[in-house]
């Protein structure tokens, strides 16, 4: 694989993961239990949109096929996705909201502080500006996780609830292949088998703070996103509601 | 009036914002929001309150804490100000040329 098809597909996986975090939070708007929350989450999907649209834009430049940052996400199936799995998962209750972007903003924190570092002058520079918002939504997923979990008899269960339905979905998060492999050896992006320990450490010690326990999935862990392309059921959903605009009418303009 | 602040209603207190919009400006009154407590409401309010650049710095103070004149306050308070135009400094003339002033 050369380094310019690795880089092409590992701006596409962060792209998507912050396209369809984006997307999921987004509906939240004018749903959220009160104002405060409605508008932060939806400043939190700004952020991912805001993420998503210079890592696609870098992608389409890259692909070199006179796409832009639309076609990239308006005008891919399914298939072509490589998002990991656990940002497409169910918004549900606000607690497992909550929680898919708690597990998910330590992980992209510690991605985008390791990508500060990076050989790649579009990376380094993009990691650089993002890490400052999402150093904001992890510590505002934090407050909420232990306020919940370390809440009232039911907000404690509903969280505990989240983290056992949410928990299979995080070992995708440091999977690799052929592309981070290349990458890796040039010095453009982390190996996140350095990342993972950073993640597990901060993950236990605010679950262990806001009384939530880690459950036991003997192992098992859910996969498919990131390498193949494979998704869950929720995957068609949320395109379908995405692209239909784009899809149906091309041409539109705002 | 209390000035407890009470826990009294599933939304949180209310709490009163005052955005500095820049370092070495008052800080002025925004607006109001819920939140459970201070970091909360401080969070709540960058979101609500700055997310267009609008300022620096950031007091979040329960609004039961805050103590105000009222309407019937008025006539005593304000009006004796009304007929007193000498405490406006109007009444010397400032030289041509100062500067800084």
């Amino acid at each position: 694989m050369t380094e310019e098809k690795a880089l092409y597909n590992y701006l596409i996986r962060l792209g998507d993961n912050a396209l369809i975090l984006g997307q999921r939070l987004g509906e939240w708007c004018g749903h959220a239990h009160q104002l405060e929350s409605d508008i932060a989450l939806t400043n939190v999907a700004l952020d991912q949109i805001g993420q998503a649209r210079l890592l696609l834009s870098e992608a389409a430049r890259l692909q070199a096929e006179g796409k832009d940052e639309d076609q990239l996400a308006f005008h891919r199936d399914e298939h072509d996705f490589r998002n990991n799995l656990l940002v497409e998962m169910e918004n549900g209750d606000f607690g497992q909201t909550i929680t898919r972007q708690f597990l998910f903003d330590v992980y992209q924190f510690h991605l985008l502080k390791a990508l500060c570092q990076s050989q790649n002058d579009f990376l380094k520079a993009f990691a650089e500006k993002s890490v400052k918002e999402v150093t904001y939504h992890r510590n505002l997923s934090r407050d909420w996780v232990i306020r919940l979990g370390d809440g009232t008899e039911k907000s404690h269960q509903k969280m505990q609830n989240a983290v056992n339905l949410l928990w299979q979905y995080t070992g995708e998060l440091f999977e690799m292949d052929e592309t981070d492999e290349v990458l890796i050896n040039s010095g453009i992006v982390p190996d996140l088998n350095d990342l993972r320990p950073l993640w597990e450490k901060e993950v236990k010690m605010v679950l262990d703070e806001a009384t939530l326990t880690i459950p036991d999935t003997r192992g098992y862990m859910a996969t498919g996103g990131r390498k193949k392309g494979e998704h869950t059921e929720y995957m068609g959903y949320i395109l379908a509601e995405m692209q239909y605009l784009p899809r149906s009418m091309p041409e539109a303009k705002w | 009036m209390t000035n407890q602040p009470t826990d009294n209603s599933e939304q949180g207190i209310l709490w009163e914002v005052f955005v500095q919009a820049k370092p070495g400006l008052a800080h002025k009154h925004a607006g109001s929001l819920h939140a459970a407590d201070a970091e909360m409401a401080l969070k709540s309010a960058r979101d609500v309150y700055t997310r267009r650049s609008e300022g620096v710095s950031i007091w979040v103070v329960p609004a039961t804490e805050i103590t105000a004149t009222t309407e019937s306050d008025s006539d005593s308070f304000f009006d004796p100000a009304d007929d007193k135009v000498y405490r406006h400094p109007t009444f010397y003339t400032v030289p041509e040329g100062v500067k800084y002033l």
